[in-house]
């Protein structure tokens, strides 16, 4: 079941929002090539704590492996698509790094991602970012009251087609509210006018997962880690969106 | 953090909002495939067999543990859906 939040509640998933906004900023500022993946996860795990907030994704239970999540936040280079593990892998010229970050502060859960060019990417890689970008967008704009769920999911898709792109199918956006997850499941592709109706006072994190082989992924051994079964580039844009009564808000951008 | 697709028979997106799943146990068997389940809060429920277990010819027996979709408009009613080993 959806569950709708009040504006005093959005208000406090607002707080969230910022601090993942800001979070994804300071990583962007620190963000060149030769920097490890676990250095961020450091400095992004700083800055939460700093803020009295709670990493949302450390201790995290998977619904994959049922292991635990052992970071503060995502970093996937490339053929990784999403939850890949910051460890000792240095960030390169031309690669494709998508930052995946959480919090919980004062109960409420904030959930958002970003995907950065590094240096010099090729053509292929600035066209998926840009797609990817567009889809976001595209589909935050859905996000009004009377529509329904898979307008958004629509116009992911339909954007991604116009660059030959493919959705990743196996995962998808939530809602988020008191817990990170919640429902509805928001798939990244299908026909529009289906699904609930968009109502006042929900809240939904959309991330599209654009590929530019095909849309068939898999999970590494460390059971986190997804990757394109094509090992082909995928781009991955995150953020949570609350439908008010004047349109989508966006909680994570400052 | 995404979340992997849950597919429930085969739609991600639920049509069924809202229905409670419980399970019980088969108190005594009525005419027309109802039975009368209590379920483990102790309620007792009428339930008719759903339809997937009849196309199945599943039968179920007062003693059966079994699960049950209740919906939230009627707590009293609810659907037979898995009998338990």
């Amino acid at each position: 079941m959806i569950i709708c939040k009040s504006a005093d509640e959005i208000r406090l998933m607002q707080k969230a929002g910022a601090l993942v906004a800001e979070v994804l900023l300071q990583l962007e500022k620190i963000l060149r090539p030769g920097v490890a993946t676990g250095y961020l996860d450091r400095i992004a795990e700083d800055l939460m704590v700093k803020k009295s907030a709670r990493p949302a994704f450390k201790g995290y239970i998977g619904r994959i492996s049922s292991r635990a999540f052992p970071a503060s936040i995502c970093v996937s280079i490339n053929e990784e698509v999403v939850h890949g593990i910051p460890g000792k892998r240095i960030i390169r010229d031309g690669d494709l790094v998508s930052i995946d970050v959480g919090v919980e502060l004062n109960g409420f859960y904030g959930d958002a991602a970003r995907s950065y060019k590094i240096g010099n990417t090729s053509k292929i890689v600035d066209r998926l970012y840009n797609a990817t970008l567009d889809a976001l967008n595209a589909s935050i704009d859905k996000c009004k009251t009377g529509n329904r769920l898979t307008d958004i999911s629509h116009a992911i898709e339909s954007r991604a087609d116009r660059d030959g792109f493919s959705v990743v199918r196996d995962f998808v956006g939530h809602g988020i509210g008191k817990k990170m997850h919640e429902d509805p499941q928001i798939l990244n592709y299908g026909l529009p006018g289906q699904g609930p109706m968009l109502k006042k006072g929900m809240v939904l994190a959309i991330e599209p997962m654009l590929n530019i082989g095909d849309s068939d992924v898999e999970v590494l051994n460390d059971l986190w880690t997804v990757v394109t079964a094509d090992r082909k580039c995928s781009c991955h844009f995150e953020d949570t969106v609350a439908v008010t009564e004047s349109g989508p808000l966006i909680l994570t951008r400052l | 953090m995404s979340y992997f697709k849950i597919k429930r028979g085969g739609l991600a997106i639920s049509i069924k909002e809202g229905v409670i799943e419980a399970e019980g146990t088969i108190l005594e068997a009525l005419p027309n495939a109802m039975f009368r389940v209590e379920l483990e809060n102790g309620h007792k429920v009428l339930g008719h067999i759903s339809g997937k277990m009849r196309m199945h010819y599943i039968k179920i027996l007062p003693g059966d543990k079994v699960r049950v979709e209740i919906s939230p408009y009627d707590l009293t009613r609810g659907r037979i859906i898995f009998r338990k080993k």
